[in-house]
């Protein structure tokens, strides 16, 4: 991809419109699905049907008994087209814009977003678009890295290539990892926050040393200090990477007060609200300001968001409330275009979660797995086996998982 | 004319001046750091309520938070176990004619410079005396080390891989000054009224230990010590009326002539 | 069972009258060419879009009308022909004496837009959040498909939308008033590939309108009418069908000619639905004009206009005159009256016995899901 040039300073910004973001309730299971990073369609239980568009009843047997399965991508691409003309204002300022046919494998005829470098053979994914909502896309059958690149699937993407990038906390294991896979992604500029500089972390002195890299004072606890750090960059922030944390390991009854716990309060969940509320407006305005556009927000949770973990229960309780704010967040930054992105890990390999027995998550793994998650436009990330187990347990019946985690 | 009236009106005349000893209490001003696993001392922060907008249209004001031991501030003996149980004295059971003393500033300035873990002695404190007298009861002794001009966080705190690195009093310049000299308390200007290296002596934190032990007090992060004289300075250092608090940031005032 | 009064409110490009201002100009033109009085006509038929939030039922206190016969048929450009084959019904079962079938939209600036968006829950989960905005994308992927699998070209399909213009140039209803040469086709800009600017109708506001009653009302009102041979209809045929290359009228056509007593050979005139060229064709292969596949053929082997060897849409069709809504679906079967009854004075259809017309619509997701034909015969 050629190097973007500088943004013309006296033009206007172009402001964030969406895509036709109606959609029936059923029609949501392939957001549901597409959210994680999968591609579902409905399948009937009785006869075996796969249908498409979504519907309450099978097209063929009638039964209302339909589940979403994950299906094979595979495809054939049947006709295409390109749009010269939209009624949808979006859609209108992204002419021309390519369309397929495309016969699954699995049967139905869907209608698809089209690569450009596509041939007779296609895979689809289902996909969010800028309003958040699933959208099949056609792709070309072998992945290649140009893919990445092409005009259409950037819209859906959180691509950190040649965008500039807020990590909040680059000192931890974790942080560090993040800094240098967005700077070997292609990020224009990392904003690499930090607190407390009288503390040393090993590695952190070296981050300094990548051309990408700017440190920033930041301290979520800190009002000010958060709203002088976003009068300074959030206007240029194309993804927040929001890692900071505060973890100790206390129930309710092996801490007395209610200071540790406040602590955690403070950064994971007023932490973020500081964070969205300095932060927030600038990059909603700048939801479609050209390629390198503010494109996504991303949050640090943990799996015991969904699930108190007791061992680390208040912990888990500011993560449920970080939770529930991001939830809060991806509601106000929906109309813009920016994706929030949460992020559920198992527990992190570092010192807050040394009595838990492997296996944890190396922090590069991690980064790894959330510089994923940008590149293909994925908004809930649950990285690493014990996340998935967790997941999985949780989804099937969250009173047992409840049961099974206080044993 | 009464002593009193005679200050008023030398005072109102300017022959007396106020130095302010006192850091301003903002978020970015270092506060004391405890290992991960111990309970930590809120930093100074601060929420607007409002500023003349609709939160309130005609009125501007905030709500902070900090910790008892944050900023300038006094330590009281029931902050340390050895003065746990010792009358009067939490900040709120301390007589209040305890807040205003005369001062004694031993200026250890270039000694500091060179040393970040300078420890005050007792000869040091003798050889102060047989240059400006004896040191009197009831009074504060200051440890003047220019460490207030530290504006640079990272060297406030002068941390290494073996923690803090401040000057302080050593053992025996404790135990003599509550022994022997019947002093108020102890002021520094660095957190913390013992050195950032005081765990390792013995006994560990001796000022806390000693002075509070004693019934005594604490002032920390004092600053503009280089403003005032060797003695003759009057301290008035009130902290806030916490109920058994153990301590509180205050406005540390010094008066000296003209 | 016959047809009469054909009726066309003549059409504009935008109005800012609701849909109900239309269908009342329909239906006092249907009592001025019939001399009825307004309760003498005690069924009624109403297709439109933009009459929502109101029904046929709406409309009968909204016009003052008392009708013991009643349906509101939403079907598109299949409207007409169900419309027809509803009131038949009604008359030959003695449920109603005389029909009014009426078809009508408004359009504003933004009634298409509109329109669109809440048009259908498969659309609006399935196709609109693509970006097409409408049908032209589905009938894109349909025109590519047909293209690439029966070698038409666009020459093919200009060649029917240079006809279809010629033709409206004789009818004073059309919108368009300038002719259309095959270059001029081909050089119009792309609005969805390979779907370009004269393969799109225009949405406009407009009405059309007919009755329905028995032979011997007509005669005794003295109306010029128009015979019911035989019609057909199907919904949501060949579903298994990936990309939609036919539609209903392949399975009851036979059925068709049988009910009418002719063959293709035996129609004089052909009223197809328009909304794109290629449905044309299809129309034409289903209903057994040529072989499935050999419609490019077809077209070349023919001249489509008024005076051709196989006169279409001769009022100028959508693509010509304008899409008024629903009045899309019943502008073939008015045409179709007009000729076989002496009243399309300029383009008249030499020795016109036998017309079909045939219907479709409701792009429901990617194919059109209704479809019907009729065939009408001259009375002597």
């Amino acid at each position: 991809m050629t190097f973007l040039k500088r943004k013309n300073p006296i033009l206007r910004t172009r402001l964030p419109t969406l895509p036709p973001a109606a959609r029936s309730r059923v029609a949501l299971g392939l957001t549901a699905a597409a959210a994680l990073g999968r591609f579902e369609l409905q399948q009937c239980r009785e006869c075996g049907m796969v249908q498409y568009p979504p519907r309450e009843a099978c097209q063929s047997c009638l039964s209302v008994n339909l589940i979403w399965k994950v299906q094979k991508p595979d495809g054939e691409l049947l006709a295409q087209t390109v749009l010269h003309h939209s009624n949808d204002l979006f859609f209108r300022e992204r002419l021309p814009w390519r369309l397929g046919l495309v016969k699954l494998d699995c049967g139905p005829t869907v209608v698809a977003h089209l690569h450009a470098a596509v041939e007779q053979r296609v895979r689809v994914r289902a996909m969010l678009d800028r309003a958040g909502q699933a959208v099949i896309a056609a792709l070309p059958s072998k992945e290649s890295s140009a893919m990445a690149d092409d005009r259409q699937l950037r819209e859906f993407t959180c691509d950190p290539k040649q965008r500039k990038v807020l990590v909040t906390d680059g000192k931890t294991g974790l942080g560090q990892a993040l800094v240098k896979a967005l700077a070997k992604a292609g990020a224009d500029i990392v904003w690499v926050g930090h607190t407390e500089p009288w503390k040393k972390f090993p590695g952190f002195d070296e981050l300094k040393n990548l051309p990408q890299v700017t440190l920033l004072p930041l301290d979520l606890t800190d009002s000010k200090n958060v709203r002088e750090a976003a009068a300074e960059i959030a206007g240029k922030v194309d993804i927040l990477v929001n890692n900071a944390e505060y973890h100790r390991s206390f129930g309710i009854g092996n801490r007395q007060g209610v200071e540790t716990a406040r602590a955690e309060m403070d950064v994971n969940y007023f932490g973020l609200l500081r964070l969205a509320q300095e932060f927030g407006p600038a990059m909603r305005s700048r939801g479609a300001d050209g390629k390198a556009s503010a494109v996504a927000w991303v949050n640090l949770l943990s799996i015991y968001a969904h699930a108190n973990f007791p061992p680390h229960g208040t912990f888990s309780a500011s993560k449920a409330a970080a939770h529930s704010l991001a939830q809060c967040l991806r509601a106000e930054m929906r109309p813009a275009g920016v994706r929030v992105v949460n992020v559920f890990p198992g527990p992190i390999d570092d010192e807050w979660n040394q009595l838990l027995p492997p296996p944890k998550l190396a922090p590069d793994t991690l980064a790894r797995g959330i510089l994923g998650a940008l590149r293909d436009g994925v908004e809930d990330v649950y990285p690493g086996d014990v996340a998935q187990e967790w997941l999985a347990r949780w989804r099937d019946n969250p009173k047992a998982l409840e049961r099974e985690l206080s044993a | 004319m009464n002593a009193l009236a005679a200050f008023a009106e030398d005072f109102v005349r300017g022959k007396i001046r106020v130095v302010d000893l006192t850091q301003t209490l903002s978020p970015e001003f270092p506060g004391i750091s405890l290992p991960p696993e111990m309970g930590q001392a809120w930093p100074f922060r601060i929420e607007e309520v409002s500023r003349y907008d609709e939160r309130g249209p005609a009125w501007y004001w905030n709500n902070f938070s900090c910790g008892e031991h944050t900023g300038t501030h006094f330590d009281a003996p029931v902050h340390w176990i050895s003065g746990k149980d010792l009358p009067n004295n939490a900040t709120d059971s301390i007589p209040p004619e305890r807040f205003i003393g005369p001062a004694f500033v031993i200026d250890c300035s270039k000694e500091a410079a060179k040393d970040s873990d300078f420890l005050l002695t007792k000869e040091r404190i003798l050889e102060f005396e047989g240059r400006h007298g004896r040191i009197s009861p009831k009074s504060w002794v200051l440890m003047r080390t220019d460490w207030s001009k530290r504006t640079d966080p990272v060297e406030y705190q002068n941390y290494d891989e073996e923690g803090q690195h401040t000057p302080g009093p050593d053992v025996d310049a404790v135990k003599f000054l509550v022994a022997e000299r019947d002093i108020l308390g102890f002021g520094t200007e660095s957190i913390g009224t013992d050195a950032g290296q005081a765990y390792h002596l013995r006994p560990p934190y001796p000022c806390h230990y000693y002075m509070h032990g004693a019934g005594r007090y604490g002032l920390q992060c004092l600053t503009n010590l280089d403003q005032l004289p060797p003695t003759g300075a009057v301290v008035i250092a009130a902290p806030l009326k916490i109920r058994n608090g153990s301590g509180s940031p205050l406005r540390v005032l010094a008066l000296i002539h003209g | 069972m016959v047809l009469a009064a054909p009726v066309t409110v003549p059409y504009v490009r935008y109005s800012i009258r609701a849909a109900h201002w239309w269908l009342a100009r329909a239906f006092s033109e249907l009592l001025k060419a019939s001399n009825l009085k307004k309760e003498e006509i005690d069924g009624l038929t109403v297709s439109s879009f933009t009459l929502a939030p109101d029904t046929a039922i709406g409309l009968t206190q909204h016009l003052g009308l008392s009708p013991r016969w009643l349906d509101h048929i939403p079907l598109g450009g299949a409207s007409g022909v169900v419309a027809l084959r509803r009131a038949a019904r009604a008359v030959q079962a003695g449920d109603a004496q005389v029909v009014a079938c009426i078809a009508g939209d408004t359009n504003h600036v933004d009634s298409f837009r509109l329109t669109l968006a809440n048009f259908s829950q498969f659309a609006r989960d399935a196709v609109y959040p693509y970006g097409a905005g409408g049908p032209n994308a589905s009938f894109a992927f349909l025109t590519a498909y047909y293209m690439q699998k029966h070698g038409a070209t666009r020459e093919d399909f200009g060649k029917l939308c240079v006809a279809q213009r010629a033709n409206a140039l004789r009818f004073d209803g059309a919108l368009f008033k300038k002719p259309l040469t095959l270059e001029e086709y081909l050089a119009a800009r792309p609005i969805a590939e390979p779907l370009h600017l004269f393969d799109c109708v225009m949405p406009c506001a407009g009405a059309e309108a007919f009755l329905v009653m028995s032979e011997e009302r007509a005669g005794r009102l003295k109306l010029p009418y128009v015979r019911l041979l035989g019609t057909i209809e199907r919904h949501n045929a060949f579903a298994s069908d990936p990309v939609q290359m036919r539609a209903g009228w392949a399975l009851e056509r036979d059925e068709l000619y049988q009910q009418a007593g002719a063959g293709p050979q035996d129609m004089d005139f052909v009223e197809t639905y328009d909304d794109y060229p290629v449905i044309s064709l299809m129309q034409l292969e289903d209903l057994g004009f040529c072989a499935k596949g050999e419609g490019p053929a077809f077209v070349r082997n023919h001249s489509f206009t008024w005076d051709g060897s196989f006169p279409l849409n001769t009022s100028g069709g959508q693509l010509s005159v304008g899409q008024a809504g629903a009045a899309g679906g019943f502008l073939g079967l008015v045409e179709a009256i007009r000729q076989l009854s002496g009243q399309a004075a300029g383009r008249a259809v030499r020795n016109a016995k036998l017309g079909l017309v045939s219907g479709f619509g409701m792009i429901n997701y990617d194919r059109g899901l209704g479809s019907g034909a009729a065939i009408l015969q001259k009375s002597e």
